[in-house]
């Protein structure tokens, strides 16, 4: 007998055993699936209240001052990587400042080594969960594969607020769960000294969110 | 000599392992109590956590109807536990994974190895995980020449405290900012000489210190927080990007998972995802939470090996309380509201699974040996207070189970050996109490004790009722009993009346 034969032949006879507390044939479902907001505005609100809360930096402009507001969000990085599926109209904004960008995978996919080399990364994202500050990526084409958003040190995020939802069940309904998902909520944190939180420490220690008005 | 009432003093006949200590709790609980820097580490760090925890439950309108749902979705994974791991693992399998069954630690701990071995490597990078503690899967890796390097930052400072961890999501809690300045100083050798004792600058030198690590591994060990059976969907959720790291960066990843730590469906995860961060270290939300499905060409790890661990749960699923406390998704809410572990820390548990939770799921990982085991001491961790179910995100009513388990213990001594020191208490109090004229003239003696009461409380009393006073102390009895107040207060013909 195989170890798997015989531990499903245990658990069988352990569940046969009888029911255990609280067994039940209907999990109740009685949470709150959608948001309590009515006006999409004060989804965003929120959103940026919980990024600011986590210590993200955050820039709020429209489809007309994105690059202008990319191009500043850049100005303190000296070098980039971005997906290959990023924008292409995006791309004059990225160089400004004669700033070395590296696309991924054009033509060559670029070593953890090559990743640390270089100051930021710029990826777009998937959804947006207001209520716990939560970015969403799945490796989409204008997100790439994920070492690129998390070997380098400061990570912008481009968001549209048609990709902002409030409630936990509502952001999940639009992942593909098969996908390399990273839900992302501030730069990265530990508590792990006296419980007391630091943020940045092996993630991106910045992570600046620009969020583009439809 | 010192023991509890009701507690007898055990000695360990079983084999020590990293979920049996080697003494009985209360004797581990006294010198941690004395432990004055153990205790004001403790309490500081539960205080905040608990604060934080109960800030961002208080804004959740439905969290009594997230935790009902948990609780239920996990009684459902119990009772459908054989379809939804055959689901899962077919569902791995067919994403390219290749799926491993462990019937005990030894086994799980020769798979992992065989597969590292296989690569060539001789170093791998681990994200924090109770299920590789729980196998002590470092320490066999280290005997098979393999370094497994600890990345969450906790488990570093155990790591390199050469220390046991005290809490299951913060292994170092019991350490203090100035201590972990003094391992980093001591043991890791590319620690800033001018290191201070700031957090911050604690972590900054974690971070470089892991880095390289991260960039040049080649295998990834971690375990999983939820593994979706309608998807063979494997999940971390975490806070520093080293999960991410190991995750993300290696050609070859390997999971070990606890077989209850299956979910059904992807949308059972919008339930856990909310309650588990808030209840664990009182965020909204973690900040990253890593999910992936057998491999993704071109994205993260080319080989990825999942390996379901059984190691007693089979045992535990069999019995009613194990069953229950097989729901907990290990967010430690419950050692952070309990009473006796903020006093007596994790080391006294002897168990990498601690506090309440951990008093009634290890003896039931472990089976109970007898009289001599020292888990056999842990069901009287607790003073029973309650908060503990109360913070449960997946509502386990841990005192109850408790309860139960301590019942046990004393139905199976019953009729066994000689009698102990609880049945003779317990016999010569039935025999007071069951006579009116014995109990009154009992009662008598009671004013006596006001003789050597010192500030309204008795604190030590002669063998072997020191055997009380070892632990606790005795308000002064009253002047008077009830039943004298109301002989007393009353005529005799009241009295008569009530009687008849």
């Amino acid at each position: 007998m195989t170890s798997r034969d015989t531990m499903l032949a245990g658990i069988r006879a352990a569940v046969a055993k009888g029911a255990g507390p609280g067994d039940t044939t209907v999990v109740p479902r009685d949470y709150a699936h959608t948001g309590v907001l009515t006006d999409h505005a004060e989804v965003i609100e929120l959103l940026v209240d919980r990024l600011l809360d986590y210590k993200a930096i955050v820039t709020r402009t429209d489809r007309a001052g994105l690059p202008a507001a990319l191009d500043t969000a850049l100005a303190p990085v000296r070098s980039l990587v971005v997906p290959a599926g990023l924008p292409a109209d995006l791309h004059a904004s990225l160089h400004g400042r004669d700033r070395v960008v590296v696309i991924d995978g054009a033509p060559d996919v670029l070593t953890a080594y090559q990743l640390d080399q270089l100051d930021a990364v710029v990826t777009g994202a998937q959804v947006a969960i207001a209520l716990t500050g939560t970015i969403v990526l799945d490796a989409g084409p204008d997100q790439g594969r994920r070492a690129l958003s998390l070997v380098p040190d400061r990570h912008l995020i481009i968001l549209h607020a048609r990709q902002v939802v409030e409630t936990v069940p509502e952001g999940l309904a639009r992942l593909t769960p098969t996908a390399p998902l990273t839900m992302i909520s501030g730069p990265s944190a530990t508590s792990d000294i006296e419980l007391s939180r630091v943020e940045g420490v092996h993630g991106p220690r910045t992570l600046h969110v620009i969020i583009v008005a439809d | 000599m010192s023991t509890f009432l009701g507690v007898p003093m055990r000695r360990s006949r079983d084999a020590e392992s990293p979920i049996r200590g080697t003494e009985t709790f209360p004797h581990a609980a006294k010198r941690a109590v004395n432990d004055t820097q153990l205790r004001r580490n403790l309490g500081r760090a539960t205080a905040t956590i608990r604060g934080k925890r109960q800030a961002v439950v208080d804004e959740m309108p439905d969290w009594e109807a997230l935790r009902d749902s948990g609780s239920a979705i996990k009684a459902q994974v119990m009772a459908d536990l054989p379809a939804l791991l055959e689901q899962l693992e077919a569902n791995v399998i067919a994403r390219g994974g290749v799926v491993h069954w462990a019937v005990d630690a030894a086994e799980a701990n020769r798979i992992v190895t065989q597969i590292v071995t296989a690569t060539g490597a001789d170093e791998v990078v681990k994200v924090k995980s109770m299920a590789t503690q729980e196998i002590g899967l470092n320490e066999y890796l280290e005997e098979h020449g393999i370094a497994a390097v600890e990345t969450d930052l906790a488990e570093l400072i155990v790591q390199l405290g050469h220390d046991k961890p005290s809490h299951i999501l913060v292994p170092a809690i019991h350490r203090g900012r100035a201590e972990v300045r003094e391992i980093f100083l001591r043991e890791m050798a590319d620690a800033p000489e001018d290191l201070t004792d700031e957090p911050r600058m604690l972590a900054m030198a974690a971070r470089t210190h892991l880095r390289r690590k991260f960039l040049s591994a080649k295998v990834a060990i971690s375990g999983t927080n939820f593994a979706i059976a309608d998807t063979g969907t494997l999940s971390v959720v975490e806070s520093e990007g080293n999960g991410r790291m190991c995750l993300t960066l290696p050609e070859t990843l390997i999971t070990v998972m606890g077989i209850e730590k299956i979910l059904p469906t992807f949308t059972d995860l919008e339930v856990f995802l909310q309650l588990l961060p808030r209840s664990s270290t009182g965020e909204r939300m973690n900040p990253y939470t890593s999910l992936w499905t057998g491999v993704t060409p071109g994205d993260g790890p080319q080989e990825f090996h999942l390996i379901l661990l059984d190691n007693g749960r089979t045992n535990a699923l069999a019995d009613e309380i194990g069953r229950a406390a097989l729901h907990c998704i290990r967010c430690s809410a419950c050692l952070n509201v309990c009473p006796v572990y903020e006093r007596a820390g994790g080391h006294a548990y002897g168990s990498v699974y601690p506090g309440p939770i951990g008093a009634v799921l290890t003896p039931q990982l472990t089976g109970i040996h007898g009289h001599h085991d020292v888990n056999s001491t842990l069901p009287y961790a607790s003073s029973l207070c309650g908060a503990c179910f109360d913070a449960c995100p997946v509502k386990i009513d841990i005192p109850s189970l408790l309860v139960e388990l301590r019942g046990r213990a004393v139905d199976s001594d019953r009729g066994h050996g000689l009698p102990t020191g609880w049945d003779g208490a317990m016999k010569a109090a039935a025999w007071v109490m069951s006579d009116e004229k014995r109990f009154t003239n009992a009662q008598k003696g009671l004013a006596a004790g006001r003789l050597i009461a010192r500030k309204g409380q008795i604190t030590t009393l002669p063998f072997p009722l020191s055997a009380w006073t070892g632990s606790r102390n005795i308000p002064a009895p009253p002047t008077q009993t009830s039943r004298q107040w109301f002989a007393e207060t009353h005529s005799a013909t009241d009295a008569g009346k009530d009687r008849s």
